[in-house]
């Protein structure tokens, strides 16, 4: 991997021209004043309390995830590209929810083989002719870009996964954001940066578009698993910053065909469901008995149209690596445009002749299960041992239909702080993408960098840290 | 708002003023041990018993022990009414709730707990000097100041806060009457025999009354006044008074649909307060006053449960 994209230096060394005033400023910043607002940074971050849970032993205890003051840069032309991108690459996978939900087109027109659908244990035959407001399934879609340049091409944009479940990560944009111009204000008068504090705004605005016909004034809650989940510092901030209520499932029951919210004032309905649980735990009645987290009747609501849920239930199966290999397919078949975010070339190991090529190149490859996520369940071929390598080998010998392989890509890196001084290290994005009665975005998104010196793990579960995101205005 | 966050808060301030006020009695109960040598026995017993705990304890720790009781009331997380349990309740409810107090509010509840159990409990658990006991005393009850202040500093003064002030004031009056009536159980019958003035003074101390005392009488400390300061007076913030003023108020900001009984309920024990007379309370007999008062907070406790926090539908 010798053709590293570095997001702020050309090859030849030089600053980029989008990166060239930040360079400036870094050479006149005394390195102790930039010691002391990274530690700042981190005190701050500590007492607002924007962590990580931990479980077990040291309840109590929370962890940070490290942030990193460059931030990553993106030029106004390319972000224009990019946000058109992600549009049509939403679109479409909101239309194939839609599809595979009702008349189910594009497998009787066999783009996509039957059994990838319906076989898949994230397609929901719950939904199956369930109407939901808009057609919109998947309203808030985390959709992961990198930079990166296959084994011998060009530097470019690719998508790597959507996230169209309970994508997180959203309130580090914004406090990332927040911390920068405490620390650094001075750097916001060098450069116009797209804003991008109205994120909350867009999210309430986008779920009070999607509840059901005839409600005007619709009530909106925010549905968490509880205190003890990870990304429950999260869960509070959205809600707090909507200025809508945190629920729990307990805090909710049915009555008559409606959902309700126990309230100091008796009970009050509610209209639309922000859920950040999984579709498993969202009523006892139909999905997992043993779950203590949803409602006991929900689906009827749904199913009646009197609640909305964002997401839907059963946006998985458009998610699923096993069917991203086809969104661009989708997006010729739904939209009849050509697609313009690339997908990673993907070998689908239920495929013969596919398996037999990563069976032989595994080395070479990332080999990631079809349902694994969090950077758990996969393979970076050239960053393992033999044994490692063999260990997965023998797995997706065992059931090649749950691995797909990819090329290692070298994705780019920009400058980071690490404990040596300022190095290049990987990073990704995921912007938030909302599907309303439009798609809409904040400029940017998360910014994730694996911190360790040429890991492509950008995961906080596997130490990754993050950075504020720039997109330039023109 | 949310029935489970007005809860949540509701409980939060229940277990600080509870923190506060099990240091206060401890509090009184180690100076009265160190003035009275001899007669610490009975008073330690007599701590445990404000707390209905004395099988827990003897089942743990055997015969009492000044030390003992100490470890067990101010830092036994075996022990659900300890100090160290209160302060980590406390903060498991305002965990629950974060996004819903200031983030002062949830900073100054967080470290309580976090340097409770860090610092000061490890010195204490590992057997330490008495002196580091006094001193933990004393800083539960500056971190319970501090929450209370940074609560009517920082927060809005909507539904959240009046649920958080209805917590502190139930809770504060439950414990006074408490340790009133353990008290007053202990140290009545003895009246005449000469210590009654360092009794009463600790007692008064430890309800921060002290000086509160001096300026409202001018006189001897007799049972008679201590019990009316501690009962009637309306200026006096830690007497019944007081604090049923507090709550019959908060419940009229928050009132509900069917909250009209609580309210009312509310309203009796507070005119009975703001009407009654020393003579008459004396003459039916301090506990058993005591224990009425006791039982009506109870009622206005899940009757507060019922209306707002836990509704069945």
């Amino acid at each position: 991997m010798n053709n590293i994209f570095n997001e702020m230096n050309a090859p030849d060394g030089a600053v980029r021209p989008h990166y060239s005033r930040f360079q400036e400023w870094l050479a006149q910043m005394p390195p102790e004043q930039i010691a002391h607002k990274r530690a700042e940074a981190d005190s701050a971050f500590h007492r607002y309390g924007i962590t990580f849970a931990v479980y077990g032993e040291d309840a109590g205890r929370e962890r940070l995830i490290p942030f990193d003051v460059i931030p990553r840069i993106i030029p106004a032309d390319e972000w224009v590209k990019l946000e058109a991108g992600l549009t049509q690459r939403v679109n479409a996978l909101n239309a194939f929810l839609h599809d595979i939900y009702s008349t189910q087109r594009i497998v009787k027109d066999g783009l996509i083989p039957a059994e990838q659908v319906f076989c898949n244990a994230q397609y929901r035959p719950e939904m199956q002719g369930i109407d939901v407001r808009n057609s919109i399934y998947a309203h808030i879609a985390g959709v992961d870009i990198v930079r990166a340049a296959l084994p011998d091409g060009q530097a470019d944009y690719y998508v790597l996964e959507d996230n169209l479940r309970v994508p997180s990560g959203v309130s580090y944009m914004l406090e990332d954001r927040r911390m920068m111009m405490r620390l650094f204000p001075e750097l916001f008068g060098r450069y116009n940066v797209a804003p991008v504090e109205h994120y909350p705004d867009l999210l309430l605005d986008t779920l009070r578009q999607v509840a059901p016909a005839g409600v005007d004034d619709p009530a909106v809650v925010l549905l968490t698993p509880g205190a003890f989940n990870s990304a429950y510092f999260e869960h509070a901030f959205l809600a707090q910053q909507m200025g809508i209520e945190l629920v729990e499932g307990k805090d909710m029951f049915v009555h008559d065909e409606t959902l309700f919210m126990r309230t100091t004032q008796g009970p009050k309905r509610v209209d639309v469901i922000y859920r950040r649980i999984d579709d498993d735990f969202l009523d006892p009645l139909t999905f997992r008995s043993d779950s203590a987290l949803g409602v006991a009747g929900l689906m009827s609501v749904y199913r009646a149209g009197r609640v909305t849920l964002a997401n839907a239930i059963g946006t998985g199966v458009a998610d699923d690596k096993s069917i991203y290999p086809y969104v661009p397919d989708m997006i010729r078949f739904y939209l009849s445009e050509e697609p313009l975010l690339l997908n990673v070339p993907t070998y689908q190991c239920r495929k013969k002749d596919e398996l037999s090529y990563v069976m032989a190149n595994m080395e070479k490859l990332v080999v990631k299960e079809t349902h694994g996520a969090g950077g758990y369940g996969m393979l970076v071929g050239p960053a393992s041992t033999q044994a490692e390598v063999d260990d997965f080998r023998t797995r997706v010998k065992a059931a090649p239909e749950k691995y797909i392989a990819q090329p290692t890509l070298a994705l780019s890196a920009c400058p980071t702080f690490v404990e040596s001084g300022i190095a290049p290290r990987h990073i990704d994005l995921r912007p938030f993408v909302l599907s309303g009665k439009e798609v809409r975005m904040a400029p940017g998104g998360l910014t994730r960098v694996a911190l360790k010196a040429g890991s492509l793990v950008v995961n906080s579960s596997q130490g990754g840290g993050t950075k504020d995101t720039w997109v330039l205005e023109k | 708002m949310l029935s489970r966050t007005a809860d949540h808060l509701y409980w939060m301030a229940r277990y600080t003023e509870r923190a506060e006020n099990m240091s206060r009695l401890l509090d009184v109960s180690h100076r009265m041990s160190l003035q009275l040598p001899g007669a610490e026995i009975g008073y330690w017993g007599a701590a445990l018993g404000i707390t209905g705990l004395e099988p827990v304890y003897t089942a743990k720790y055997g015969p009492i022990t000044g030390a003992n009781v100490l470890r067990f009331m101010a830092v036994d997380l075996d022990n659900s009414s300890s100090i160290l349990s209160s302060l980590r309740s406390a903060r498991e409810n305002c965990h629950a709730v974060r996004g819903t107090v200031t983030s002062e509010v949830w900073e100054t509840i967080n470290t309580t707990w976090l340097e409770a159990r860090d610092s000061v409990s490890a010195k204490l658990q590992a057997g330490g000097p008495e002196s580091a006991l006094v001193e933990y005393l004393e800083w539960v009850k500056f971190r319970s100041h501090l929450s209370r202040g940074v609560t009517v500093g920082t927060m809005l003064q909507d539904e959240s806060f009046h649920f958080i002030r209805l917590g502190t004031f139930l809770e504060r009056a439950d414990n006074t009457a408490r340790l009133l009536d353990v008290k007053f159980d202990e140290l009545a019958p003895k009246e005449g025999e000469g210590n009654e003035y360092y009794e009463w003074g600790a007692l008064l101390r430890s309800v921060s009354a002290f000086e509160i005392y001096r300026k409202v009488y001018r006189d001897v400390i007799t049972p008679r006044r201590v019990a009316e300061l501690l009962i009637l007076r309306d200026d006096m913030p830690r007497s019944l008074h007081s604090c049923l003023k507090e709550v019959h108020q908060i419940l009229a900001l928050v009132a509900n649909a069917r909250s009209d009984e609580t309210r009312r309920r509310a309203g009796g024990a507070y005119s009975r307060l703001q009407y009654g007379r020393i003579e008459d309370i004396l003459e039916l007999g301090l506990h058993r006053y005591l224990t009425e008062f006791l039982d009506d907070t109870a009622d206005l406790g899940n009757r507060i449960a019922q209306d707002f926090l836990v509704p069945m539908s």
